[in-house]
């Protein structure tokens, strides 16, 4: 079972939040076929948000072919995002760490480390395109 | 979806004074409205017509099907929790809910039960001696426990410390998604309904300035800014919600559902809260007229 959070500055609506939280858990494989999600009465409980804001995020989930609602049960996950590629997770995992490691030693700090990061995935991904 | 809430050129006078003016309202059901507004916009008003507390001055209005108050059958549809959760001081949380089951014909005692039990209270407690958050809580489980098909509460959390406010809300969205009950709710700070709204109303000045599905709504609006500009010269599809002007700049809130193809204006999403102030500020013509001579 995952929990989930609001970032209330984030800009991003509360829908949304609740489906890039899911589908971030089927990625890292925190959320594997059959789990179930919790409840819509659980997270509103916990969030004190607004139900229909958990019914539409768990609707596009299942939109989606991620999850299926079973009336009365709840909702569970009927596919998982993690490929096969979660295996070299952790190698890259150690490189990036390692360059972080490095990038600290040249003596930048977190907004340079940060700006640097996304203006070179940026440009990665202008050149895969 | 049929309307929880309608009203047709509602308005209520007291005196020479217009406390409500010609609101016309469509709620649809099954949703959490928020009714927002400064102090003395009108709220408390609205809201006592729709429990029918109050007789409208003009026009009409609907709640759940029929006239507020007008039988018993429906007094039972809604429930209403006054400004400042109000108890009876003397009387023990047990005799609130004996008082709750003799009054209410759908009167649903488990719940009561349990929502007491949930909270840790004595039933032998008066209700005097509990903190604001605890009577707020036993007002709330109080008109949970009437099970209604439309729950109004009159600025609920105003007076609640953060935690209590949390779980006020906690318990009113959880009743939300077990007992599909619509709620209408009044508040002078947007950002206490911001998660828990899907609807809302702005009230200002006696008069609705605007409604609707809180998504469309944030859909809809942009901020605008860029050089010195005239308002009437934009887009018809751009109705201005508020603007302010320096004799560089104009910042404008506008509705529209089109993109803006301006290249000169910056434009950025816009909050709730931005939102509901931008309406609050009505657009200011004097400015207006006099950012108009300096571009003269």
């Amino acid at each position: 079972m995952i929990e989930f959070s609001l970032d209330s500055r984030s800009g991003v609506s509360p829908y949304l939040q609740v489906v890039h939280q899911v589908r971030h858990a089927l990625r890292l494989g925190l959320l594997r076929e059959g789990d179930q999600l919790p409840t819509v009465k659980d997270v509103v409980a916990r969030l004190a948000i607004n139900p229909n804001t958990v019914l539409k995020a768990y609707r596009e989930l299942e939109r989606d072919g991620l999850v299926a609602a079973r009336p009365g049960v709840g909702t569970f996950v009927t596919r998982t995002l993690a490929d096969t590629s979660l295996a070299a997770h952790e190698p890259l995992r150690r490189d990036l760490r390692r360059w972080f490691a490095k990038a600290r030693l040249a003596g930048l700090d977190d907004e340079s480390i940060e700006a640097l990061f996304t203006s070179t995935f940026r440009t990665a991904q202008q050149d895969i395109a | 979806m049929t309307a929880v809430v309608r009203a047709e050129g509602l308005g209520k006078r007291y005196g020479r004074r217009w406390a409500l003016h010609d609101c016309t309202l469509d709620i649809p059901s099954g949703h959490v409205t928020g009714l927002v507004g400064p102090n003395g916009a009108g709220k408390t008003t609205l809201l006592s017509l729709a429990v029918g507390m109050q007789a409208p001055t003009t026009g009409s209005i609907e709640v759940c099907g029929g006239r507020p108050a007008a039988s018993a059958e429906q007094l039972a549809k809604v429930g209403f929790v006054a400004q400042d959760t109000p108890t009876y001081a003397r009387l023990s949380i047990a005799e609130h809910l004996e008082l709750g089951a003799r009054l209410n014909p759908r009167w649903d005692h488990q719940l009561a039960r349990d929502r007491v039990d949930r909270l840790g209270l004595d039933p032998k407690q008066r209700a005097g001696k509990l903190s604001g958050g605890q009577r707020a809580q036993l007002a709330l489980t109080l008109g949970l426990a009437k099970r209604p098909e439309l729950l109004i509460l009159d600025e609920p959390v105003a007076s609640l410390d953060p935690l209590a406010r949390r779980e006020f809300l906690q318990t009113l969205m959880e009743a939300v998604a077990e007992y599909e009950l619509s709620v209408l709710l009044s508040s002078h700070v947007v950002s206490d309904l911001e998660r828990v709204c899907d609807h809302l109303v702005v009230l200002v000045d006696s008069e609705v300035r605007v409604e609707g599905e809180v998504e469309d709504l944030l859909a809809t609006h942009i901020r605008l800014t860029g050089p010195l500009r005239d308002v009437h010269a934009l887009p018809s599809d751009q109705h201005v919600v508020s603007a302010s002007h320096t004799d560089r700049q104009s910042t404008l809130v506008v509705r529209t559902s089109s993109a803006v193809l301006d290249p000169s204006w910056s434009v950025t999403a816009l909050g709730l809260e931005d939102l509901v102030l931008a309406y609050m500020q009505a657009p200011d013509e004097s400015r207006a007229s006099r950012a108009l001579e300096v571009l003269r």
